[in-house]
């Protein structure tokens, strides 16, 4: 599996490290209550097919990046800084 | 038919005609007492134990594909008992009671093979770690022998003792750990389960939940409507899509795991092993071929096939560990969906729908668990009690943080596992 990094170009999957799912973008209140909690730290919609995944280019440039993949053929449709997601 | 010498004997004689398939092939019927989804290891013994434990048979099991055709039938086939933590200790010990008369309770030979397995270490201080983990298991009632570097070279003369980076300083000897056949397993649950009048029903997938409120009135299939007032899910790596079906979302990430087995060799490995310092472990198989894995692809994937860093990752574990390998050719290698859980650890519980219970999370390790999962689960479907073994393998450890069981000490997040 090969990674177009939007700062590096295309990279071998060996250069990035997988977070999981994008939600953990999206960070609750500290004070949002536990159901808010469980659902960022543990919950997931685990889907068969797309989903929107963070990874982070820790060989290469350093960047978190938000990756729209294929959980059944292993396809990236789309791969942005999650700087530019986030604001 | 009962299996036997006799049987064997006689059949040898008669030119083998006499056998006859291992279970039926019913249509569903309309309705059932209780329904299991997923036809995998944990499904089939969910049944089987219902059956012989609780006296339900008016129950069927329904399977998307074929019997074994999952998990069950995709792993390296390693039975153990040497958890560490309070809730999977005693699990995993109840299991493998359970394995040690499991033949002749199925009255079928899984080749449940007890050759011993061996965890090696590698520093002082995984040497004081597995000394605590062998403690634990000897206090679970389970065995433990702590080795050191000349006691495992006695016993797996061939591997590389004097690597400079990973020296052998000893290993971790569970003399109880072993393996099976993982898919006579299978199959002979279904057999043992369909003798009591269990139905197996194959290419019968689950497309929908039923619920009425607040209670659960039966499943839609791909072979129709099918009603029941108890459903268990048992489906592994797809535990989040059918669960969907019921409204539920779990604390589940569902994940590539790798196997690899070598072409036929003469027997050469006689336990099971495992290194220490990277992600590899290995036994041979009856038929000679070496099997052996490593850790997950560690990205969330449905495609049962791998990707070569981790393919490498394991090659090179392996010619570290004992180089003689680089002399066996890889025959094959395949994947298949681990349904991942935060802490590592799985759940066997009721759901916020009467009626309603599930069997999930069993991480790369729920081979092992198919008879404990099956014996536990049954008892919370027939009973509406937790097993005491299983009783803390609850969906609310989650939401509360009280109860999770991090067992390789790595921190309770999706990708550490
Ligand atoms: C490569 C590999 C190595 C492993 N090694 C070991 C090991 O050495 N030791 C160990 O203890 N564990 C090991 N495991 C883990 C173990 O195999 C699994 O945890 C366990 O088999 C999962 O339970 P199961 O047998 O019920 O799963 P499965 O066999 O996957 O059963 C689930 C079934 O549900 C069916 N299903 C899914 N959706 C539906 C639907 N909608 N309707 C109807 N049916 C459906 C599927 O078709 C499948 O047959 C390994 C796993 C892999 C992949
Ligand atoms: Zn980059």
């Amino acid at each position: 599996m090969r990674i177009i990094c939007p700062n590096c170009g295309a990279r071998d999957r060996r250069e990035f490290y997988y977070q999981g799912d994008a939600l953990t973008l999206r960070r609750p209140a500290p004070d949002a209550g536990p159901e808010a909690w469980d659902d960022y730290l543990h919950i997931r919609d685990n889907p068969a097919g797309l989903t929107r995944d963070l990874w982070c280019h820790e060989a290469g440039c350093g960047a978190w990046l938000v990756i729209e993949r294929n959980t059944q053929t292993h396809a990236i449709d789309s791969v942005t800084l999650a700087e530019k997601v986030k604001r | 038919m009962r299996y036997s010498g006799f049987e064997v004997i006689k059949e040898g004689i008669f030119g083998q005609k006499g056998w006859r398939p291992v279970w039926r092939n019913p249509d569903p019927k309309p309705a059932y007492d209780a329904i299991i989804i997923g036809g995998g290891g944990h499904g089939l013994s969910t049944a089987y134990y219902l059956a012989k434990e609780h006296g339900l048979t008016n129950i069927a099991v329904l399977e998307k594909g074929y019997i074994g055709g999952g998990n069950v039938g995709r792993n390296t086939t390693i039975v153990r008992a040497n958890y560490f933590l309070p809730g999977n200790s005693e699990f995993y010990s109840h299991s493998l009671r359970l394995w040690e008369g499991l033949a002749q309770d199925l009255n079928y030979n899984v080749m449940h093979s007890q050759r011993g397995l061996i965890n090696l270490f590698h520093s002082d201080g995984q040497r004081d770690a597995f000394a605590r983990r062998g403690n634990a298991m000897i206090n679970q009632g389970d065995d433990a022998i702590l080795l050191d570097c000349d006691g495992v070279r006695r016993i797996l003369p061939y591997l590389n003792f004097d690597n400079a980076r990973f020296p052998i300083y000893g290993g971790l000897y569970h003399p109880r750990g072993g393996t099976a056949r993982h898919d006579a397993v299978a199959w002979g649950y279904a057999r043992a389960a369909d003798q009591r009048g269990v139905d197996i029903i194959q290419n019968c997938e689950v497309t929908g939940i039923d619920i009425e409120g607040g209670q659960v009135i039966g499943v839609q299939t791909t072979r129709g409507a099918i009603r029941a007032g108890k459903v268990g899910i048992v489906v592994a790596g797809r535990s989040s899509q059918v669960a969907a079906m019921a409204g539920m979302r779990l604390p589940i990430e569902s994940h590539v795991l790798q196997a690899f087995v070598t072409e036929g060799l003469k027997p050469c490995i006689d336990h099971v092993v495992s290194f220490g310092m990277g992600h590899f472990y290995i036994s041979q198989s009856d038929k000679g071929g070496l099997v052996f894995g490593g850790d997950i692809d560690f990205y969330s994937s449905y495609a049962a096939r791998g990707n070569l860093p981790m393919q490498e990752h394991v090659m090179e574990a392996a010619m570290t560990l004992m180089p003689m390998i680089g002399q066996a050719k890889v025959l094959r290698s395949w994947g298949g969906i681990m349904d991942m859980t935060p802490d590592g650890s799985p759940i066997i519980d009721k759901t916020d729908t009467d009626g309603l219970f599930i069997d999930c999370g069993w991480c790369y390790g729920g081979f092992k668990a198919v008879p404990g999962s099956g014996f536990s689960f049954a008892h919370l479907m027939a009973t509406g009690h937790h097993h005491p073994p299983a009783a803390k393998f609850r969906l609310n450890r989650f939401r509360d943080g009280a109860g999770l069981m991090d067992e390789e000490g790595t921190g309770s997040q999706h990708n550490l596992h």
